[in-house]
């Protein structure tokens, strides 16, 4: 009984290594898409066909709290993964809510930034540089959303059916994606708006 | 409740890595936007400082967010990564190459 149950518990680490190595060669494969989005918008980034451009659109303040959203709900998911090794159910909620509420926050604020461009004239179809400008930063905001629909997800399974293996084994990796997001939110601050505020 | 957090979540991660990696990415942000605010250098000095502070932060989250280092990360893992950083280098710079050169010569 004792030998089926640890070779049972050995076999779910397994399963848990290869799911992540599956989920590592997945970001690995998105890494490689917003490298390519970088480029086209470097290359684009002079193309605004007599229409508005990087310094007439961008605002650093926003670019700023965005940042800092993004930044804090990163190490709020990092507690929430802390909360899980020690099995502390009603933590792991509240700081996977609190990441949540981090992210929607950044999602408002790129919308609202989206909304604001559209309005003025300045959309996706106004200019190549646009067209990257939204393609780049969409899939990024677009990636965020479905982490934020996740993350709730996987608050009702955590509440539902507690921390399980597989249930822990996911939060893993929702905590890779996350922690993915902001790396790649890094290259957008550094490439997009701080350059096109210079 | 055991858990099955081989890999990278294992060992010795505890709060001080996420603070750590708070901390340094909150400063290796804070001088890009310090120095694009105050205009404090050269536009060509400043973009060095944002790239090389891009950069700097990148590889803090790899560790201490994502917890990459040398001894606990599976060997494949690493491997995915380098190859990624390759396929990255020759996809985007050969991208780079051709589309500056394409400029160069329409605009002569």
């Amino acid at each position: 009984m004792s030998a089926a149950v640890t070779a049972h518990e050995s076999e779910a680490a397994a399963t848990h290594e290869q799911r992540a190595f599956g989920f590592w060669l997945y970001l690995m494969g998105d890494a490689v898409i917003f490298a390519l989005l970088f480029a086209t918008y470097v290359i684009m980034v002079n193309n605004t066909a007599g229409g508005p451009g990087g310094k007439d659109l961008f605002d650093l303040r926003n670019a700023g709290i965005e940042t800092a959203l993004l930044l804090v709900s990163s190490t709020t998911f990092g507690f929430a993964s802390l909360c899980s090794r020690t099995g502390n159910r009603g933590a792991v909620i509240a700081w996977l809510l609190v990441t949540f509420v981090l992210g929607a926050g950044f999602v408002f604020l790129e919308l609202r930034e989206f909304a604001g461009m559209i309005a003025i004239g300045a959309g996706p179809d106004r200019s190549g540089f646009l067209s990257a400008f939204f393609t780049l930063v969409g899939t990024h905001g677009l990636h965020v959303s479905v982490g934020l629909t996740w993350i709730l997800i996987l608050c009702g399974q955590v509440m539902m059916k507690g921390l399980s293996v597989p249930v822990t084994s996911r939060l893993f990796r929702l905590g890779l994606f996350w922690h993915f997001l902001d790396i790649a939110w890094v290259g957008i601050f550094s490439i997009v708006y701080l350059p096109g505020l210079l | 409740m055991e858990h099955p957090n081989t890999g990278h979540a294992s060992t010795g991660h505890g709060l001080r890595s996420y603070l750590i990696g708070f901390v340094l990415a909150v400063v290796l942000t804070a001088i890009p936007f310090y120095v694009v605010i105050t205009h404090a250098l050269p536009p060509g000095r400043t973009l060095l400082v944002i790239g090389a502070a891009a950069v700097l932060q990148i590889l803090v989250h790899l560790r201490f967010f994502l917890h990459i280092n040398f001894t606990t990360t599976p060997k494949e893992n690493l491997a995915a990564i380098v190859f990624t950083v390759v396929l990255i280098f020759i996809m985007v710079g050969g991208s780079f190459w051709i589309m500056f050169d394409l400029h160069q010569r329409m605009a002569v």
